[in-house]
């Protein structure tokens, strides 16, 4: 730390409280109005989507008066579900379908492998613990990406199913790393009295240790969710039948048909991320701690 | 499963422990070997063979001459550069406005928590439909919210530009919208940082009577330190895999201006079926990766241990 000198010591206290009493004013103002364009600019394309979704398919790409909230109707939501009603184009419940499967088993069996991997990781002696966390903290920097092209060879012959969207995400040497770092963090005692009273392995990681462990949790399934409902990579390289197919890919699909009609496109969008916004709304603040959270373990 | 003969002297674990510990890391465990460590092993293997699904000609060794493919293409480098050039710029300018927002956000004041979650918000939205909505953004002509806002506040002296087709603009077209979108990540990690400053050390910035900048140099900065550490490298790490905005949006172009090393072994592998190009190009992603990883680390650990 280097020590900071009063520079203006010497002026009269008045004066210097008055100067800064205006300067801290004018600072205000400026920060308000930097805060205001800022929060506009940030909005912008969100509000540019809702609205979008209510107007005419001609009216969305018009320039600044596309932001118009005029001539709005539900039109373009009735439309998406017209548009994808038949085995040809999907159905759009089908999208959606797929997407909440592939989530759910993604996150739901995700927490359940990979919690007792990092418990047994953290708590459990037994031979081969050491290479295998290594191995995990190694997996941990390998990206998804670095191994797509081998694992579209090796998964060819399932092409077009749901479960080959799901099956390779469930195991994750990150979820594991955040539950194993999570569980070797938690104080002892608890689980030695369990120890001591007779309780197995098992149960102790049932009856003592989850329910401490509801942050880790928030954590991986927040996270975990995230990445599923917005993969994209995979389903390109997997999926081409639209009864099986994502959201993600769908809208990609739909937004690239001629000729396009983009206020079904952007209701289609709304339709896609609304349930996960509203989740957020609800949980925002377990959202932001559990993200919080994994970069301070980081 | 036990190997008497073998068990380490350091813990010994009992017959029990060890059956229940590899039960329990069993189902994880395989679904790690089957899905990441197998399929990692065989990106090297199929990157030294010729492995075309659209070929009649038979998979066969073929040695490092996809490499040499690659390292004479000038797609190739121009691929290189471009994830490089998005990483440089993405890294310290996210990180920045990173800074920058979870300042405004982290006081005391009415509907600071509104703003909070307008900046977070876009976090949870799916890159496709991101990218979807900046298209129509970015659209080329006076139909473009972007050029028709330009138009309207300059009074008409900025005509029409068309920011994805330009091979000039299209790169930074992309950046814009993909930190529009991971910004509130960073700016939440940058805030949780920002609430573990002591406030003792502002009092004794403030009698110290520290300028606003000085304070932000030699007392925010410094406590975010370790917060700053983990936002890079994982700003790093998550700017390497730019796929899905380049998918929608440009397909690599205009030209080969926007193309990436993933976007690269993507086409390879599925448009022209050539897996052994494929998998070369993985490989390479992620040699490129660990390399940036370890220096990184290397680095920031020095300058830590250092100050």
């Amino acid at each position: 730390m280097t020590t900071i000198t009063p520079a203006r010591a010497a002026a009269p206290v008045a004066a210097v409280t008055g100067r800064r009493r205006r300067r801290r004013h004018a600072r205000e103002r400026i920060s308000f109005v930097l805060t205001a364009v800022i929060a506009v600019l940030f909005s912008a394309p969100i509000i540019y989507l809702i609205i979008g979704s209510l107007k005419p398919s001609a009216q969305v790409l018009d320039g600044l008066s596309a932001l118009n909230p005029d001539n709005l109707s539900l039109q373009n939501y009735g439309g998406v579900v017209r548009q994808f009603s038949s085995t040809a184009t999907g159905y759009f419940a089908d999208f959606y379908l797929t997407s909440v499967i592939i989530s759910a088993v993604v996150v739901g069996g995700g927490l359940i492998v990979n919690c007792l991997a990092g418990y047994a990781l953290a708590r459990l002696r037994w031979r081969g613990r050491r290479l295998v966390l290594l191995i995990v903290i190694a997996l941990v920097i390998l990206p998804f990406q670095a191994i797509a092209v081998p694992l579209f060879y090796l998964l060819d012959s399932a092409r077009d199913t749901v479960y080959v969207q799901f099956l390779p995400f469930i195991a994750s040497a990150f979820s594991i790393f955040l539950f194993y770092s999570f569980f070797a963090g938690l104080p002892k005692e608890f689980e030695e009295a369990a120890a001591i009273d007779g309780a197995g392995p098992w149960r102790t990681l049932l009856r003592v240790v989850l329910p401490n462990a509801k942050p880790v949790f928030a954590s991986v399934a927040i996270l975990s969710f995230l990445s599923s409902w917005s993969s994209f990579l995979w389903p390109v390289m997997m999926v081409d039948q639209p009864g099986v197919s994502p959201l993600p890919l769908q809208i990609a699909v739909f937004q690239g048909q001629t000729p396009v009609n983009w206020g079904e496109v952007f209701a289609f969008g709304v339709l896609m991320v609304a349930p996960v916004v509203v989740v957020f709304v609800i949980f925002q603040r377990w959202f932001v701690r559990s993200v919080a959270s994994t970069a301070i373990k980081g | 499963m036990s190997k008497p003969d073998a068990a380490s002297r350091a813990s010994r674990p009992s017959g029990r422990e060890n059956i229940t510990g590899a039960a329990m890391m069993a189902p994880a465990g395989t679904g790690l070997l089957l899905f990441v460590a197998v399929p990692f092993v065989l990106a090297i293997w199929l990157s030294l063979h010729f492995v075309n699904f659209n070929s009649i000609v038979p998979s066969r060794w073929d040695g490092l001459q996809q490499y040499r493919e690659l390292f004479t293409s000038p797609m190739f480098y121009r691929s290189l550069i471009n994830n490089l050039v998005f990483a440089a710029v993405v890294v310290p300018l996210q990180t920045a406005l990173a800074i920058a927002l979870a300042l405004l956000v982290n006081r005391k004041m009415r509907g600071i928590a509104v703003l909070r979650a307008l900046f977070f918000l876009p976090v949870v939205f799916p890159m496709a439909l991101v990218a979807v909505i900046w298209k129509l953004i970015y659209s080329p002509d006076q139909l473009g919210l972007l050029n028709s806002v330009l138009n309207t506040v300059t009074f008409g002296h900025v005509g029409p530009h068309d920011w994805l087709g330009d091979p000039a603009t299209a790169l930074a077209a992309i950046i814009v919208m993909s930190i529009w979108q991971g910004v509130g990540l960073q700016m939440i990690i940058v805030l949780a940082g920002l609430q573990g400053i002591s406030a003792d050390l502002y009092e004794a910035a403030a009698i110290d009577s520290a300028s606003t900048w000085q304070r932000f140099r030699h007392v925010t900065l410094p406590g975010l330190r370790n917060s700053l550490v983990f936002v890079v490298m994982v700003t790093t790490i998550l700017s390497f895999q730019l796929f899905d905005q380049i998918y929608i949006l440009t397909q690599g172009g205009p030209g080969d201006a926007t193309s990436t090393i993933m976007y690269q072994a993507v086409t390879s592998a599925f448009t022209e079926g050539d897996v052994g190009q494929g998998a070369a190009l993985t490989v390479v992603f992620f040699a490129v990766v660990l390399t940036l990883t370890l220096v990184q680390r290397r680095l920031l650990r020095e300058e830590r241990t250092v100050a």
